[in-house]
């Protein structure tokens, strides 16, 4: 298990929050409960099964939203 | 295709305006049917665009955002052939988004000061002795890292060699510069004002006193209380069911005009970004005068604040006691005076370093049979003298017979509010001294503010005797003071309010008094130590500084009202577009559209003022001197 820290653009609409958190949850190996979005600083906080699938996963998945990612930090649990 | 319609939204929007106006002006002023058709049916094509992109991305992850209805209103309004209307509406979405993105990235601003600070880089010892410029990231425990005048110390640690002066006002909120030399300790963020230090890593990253500091505000301005929570759950099943009851409407009224309407009446803009907005500009206040305040929920809590529990030692006194009076009987006064230094240097209490300061250079004996009288003093035989130091009790117990004089000295001293340190020798008194913990500069006025944005209890709780403690309460003008406390007994009497139903906070040195802060709603610790201060707190007080405290307070009051107001225009926008589109005859997409936008931007705003809230303009004319 990995946690990952990933940094987005400023966060300004509403849904954004729950289109991102549904994108990222729905991805084989995230911990669906550890996804966090954070709208204020504009981060996706969530913990990931590093066996299954890499944190450019992720990013990519984000990046489909048309959320650009920033920079984003792995930290083993 | 799509990310370069979203990266060119803005020159949409203008576009878009252009050809509205365009579009008026065939109309109106040309009579031109034909150009203002097509200028309106170009603007709403093109502005629906990035819209239908975002709402398509939102469907494919099974959200039902606001730019889905927006999207199959607009398609709606082109349907009917109402041009004018798609054309105004998707570029008052646009619009409004651009400008809430503005406004947006202006209350978080403080924020963002604020994680800026963070160091970014290290000049890194190498292998060959040599400094090489390193991320900051790459830095591990252990490195030795050379730090030059102007830069920022890139992580906490300790001066290895070198010497300067250090700017911690980032740490501590205090701009005076600290002197370092070897093995001082150093700490991220802060900023080398002269000289060269090299300095060996202790803490990198997050660890540090600055990382926490960032992290926690981070989290702060995320956090959400329960009203928050429902809000959000509210907010997911919001959208579909205005969806569901805008195709319920067009099926049985078969009224595509009506039932577009409320797609574009039904988004709830104003009510998801409300309260994280006031809570953003809040925190962010907070940050840039020295407070934080640890999330929402803290805010909310605090700003409904009864009672202020204060510790004595250290919270509302310097905690650093001296000898403000004495009085000395009989003859010898220097030989009483060396017996008492010999006996009090043998303590580590307070009360024995204030004495032994006071007394200064004098001749020590020895001192022997020394025996410790619980809740008394000492005793003990200096030259085949009997000694006792201590209070009054102790006096009694030994059998000091005391002067009427000496009474009225007790009495005086103790009514000015001293603790008592009283010096017998052979049965005789010989010393009588009253040590007094000096009140912090400045501590009336502050209670007094907090006492006018609305607290109704100031309490103090001490471990002293309760003369002293009542002194000290009269010239604070607290409300209630207890004496003779244990911490114990603190945290019961914490809890005993508790029970009483009042939200209490509780201000302590964070060190003895864990348990009080931990039981009361808000706690705040006042120790020196910014680790614990920071850790245990739920409002930190930069540097420990108390006159921050009103405006902590002052600022969580605020904070809670500005919320309550967003919430309040949010859901009365949402009631009366609601209301309007059934009663009314003038209701149409545009105004709606309008309206919901202009909501949006009313809440950021208020939420806005937030960040120049600032308590000492609010009372300028009663505090001022």
């Amino acid at each position: 298990m990995k946690t990952a820290t990933i940094q987005l653009e400023a966060l300004t609409c509403p849904s954004c929050v729950q289109k991102i958190e549904n994108a990222t949850k729905s991805l084989n190996g995230v911990e669906r409960e550890s996804v966090k979005v954070l709208f204020n600083s504009s981060k996706v906080k969530l913990e990931f099964d590093d066996e299954k699938l890499s944190v450019q996963d992720v990013e990519k998945a984000i990046a489909a939203l048309g959320y650009e990612v920033k920079k984003s930090q792995v930290k083993a649990k | 295709m799509q990310r370069m319609i979203l990266d060119r939204k803005n020159h949409i929007t203008w576009i878009g305006a252009i050809l509205i106006v365009i579009g008026f002006a065939g109309e109106l002023v040309f009579k031109n049917e034909v150009v203002a058709v097509w200028a309106f049916a170009i603007a709403s094509v093109l502005g629906v665009a990035p819209i239908a992109i975002q709402a398509y991305q939102a469907l494919k992850v099974k959200v039902v955002s606001i730019d889905v209805l927006v999207t199959i209103a607009v398609v709606g309004a082109f349907f009917i052939k109402n041009f004018e209307e798609s054309a105004i509406v998707t570029f008052l979405f646009l619009f409004g988004a651009f400008l809430e993105q503005r406004t947006l990235n202006k209350t978080r601003s403080a924020i963002k000061e604020l994680t800026e600070m963070a160091p970014e880089s290290a000049l890194k010892q190498t292998e060959d002795g040599e400094f090489e410029e390193v991320e900051v990231d790459e830095v591990d425990v252990g490195d030795i890292l050379l730090v030059k005048t102007g830069a920022k110390i890139p992580v906490d640690g300790r001066v290895l060699s070198g010497e300067g002066s250090i700017n911690e006002a980032s740490i501590t909120g205090e701009s005076l510069p600290v002197a370092k030399e070897k093995d001082s300790r150093v700490f991220a963020g802060t900023i080398l004002d002269n000289g060269t230090i090299q300095i060996v890593a202790d803490r990198i990253g997050e660890d540090t006193t600055f990382g926490r500091i960032i992290e926690l505000v981070e989290e702060a301005q995320d956090s959400k209380s329960e009203a928050e929570r429902f809000i959000d759950r509210f907010a997911k099943y919001y959208t579909p069911i205005v969806l569901l009851l805008g195709i319920l409407v067009w099926a049985f009224s078969r009224d595509i005009e009506l039932a577009i309407t409320i797609l574009v009446l039904g988004c709830p803009g104003a009510l998801v970004i409300g309260v994280p907005v006031s809570n953003v500009a809040g925190i962010g206040n907070g940050a840039r005068h020295g407070v934080l305040l640890k999330g929402s929920e803290v805010i909310g809590d605090f700003s409904r604040l009864d009672t202020m529990v204060f510790d004595k030692t250290g919270t509302l006194t310097v905690g650093n006691p001296s000898v403000a009076e004495k009085v000395l009987y009989g003859e010898n006064a220097e030989e009483a005076l060396g017996y008492l230094a010999s006996v009090e240097r043998e303590s580590d209490h307070p009360l024995a370093k204030a004495v032994l300061k006071e007394i200064g250079e004098t001749t020590f004996s020895q001192v022997e049979d020394t025996q410790v009288i619980k809740g008394g003093g000492i005793a003990a035989s200096i030259n085949e003298h009997r000694v006792a130091v201590g209070n009054v009790t102790l006096m009694e117990r030994e059998g000091v017979e005391l002067s009427e004089q000496a009474k009225a000295d007790i009495d005086r001293f103790e009514t000015n509010g001293n603790s008592l340190v009283l010096t017998s020798v052979d049965g005789q008194l010989r010393v009588l001294m009253g040590v007094r913990d000096q009140i912090r500069p400045g501590v009336i006025d502050d209670l007094r503010r907090l006492k006018k944005l609305g607290v109704k209890n100031l309490v103090m709780l001490s471990g002293d005797n309760q003369g002293t403690v009542d002194a000290v309460s009269r010239k604070l003008g607290l409300t209630q003071a207890h004496g003779n406390m244990l911490p114990e007994d603190k945290s019961a009497y914490i809890k005993k309010l508790i029970e009483e139903g009042q939200i209490v906070a509780f201000v302590g040195d964070g060190v003895n008094d864990s348990p009080s802060l931990a039981l009361a709603h808000i706690g705040i610790a006042m120790g020196s130590g910014t680790d614990v201060a920071i850790e245990t707190s739920d409002v930190v007080l930069m540097n420990s500084d108390f006159s921050r405290l009103p405006h902590a307070l002052g600022l969580a009051k605020a904070t809670a009202r500005n919320m309550r107001q967003n919430i309040l225009i949010a859901v009365g926008v949402v009631l009366f577009l609601l209301a309007s589109v059934f009663l009314s005859e003038w209701m149409n997409m545009s105004i709606g559209m309008f309206v919901h936008e202009a909501s949006i931007l009313v809440v950021i705003l208020n939420g806005m003022r937030l960040l120049r809230y600032n308590l000492k303009n609010q009372h300028g004319r009663e505090i001022k001197k």
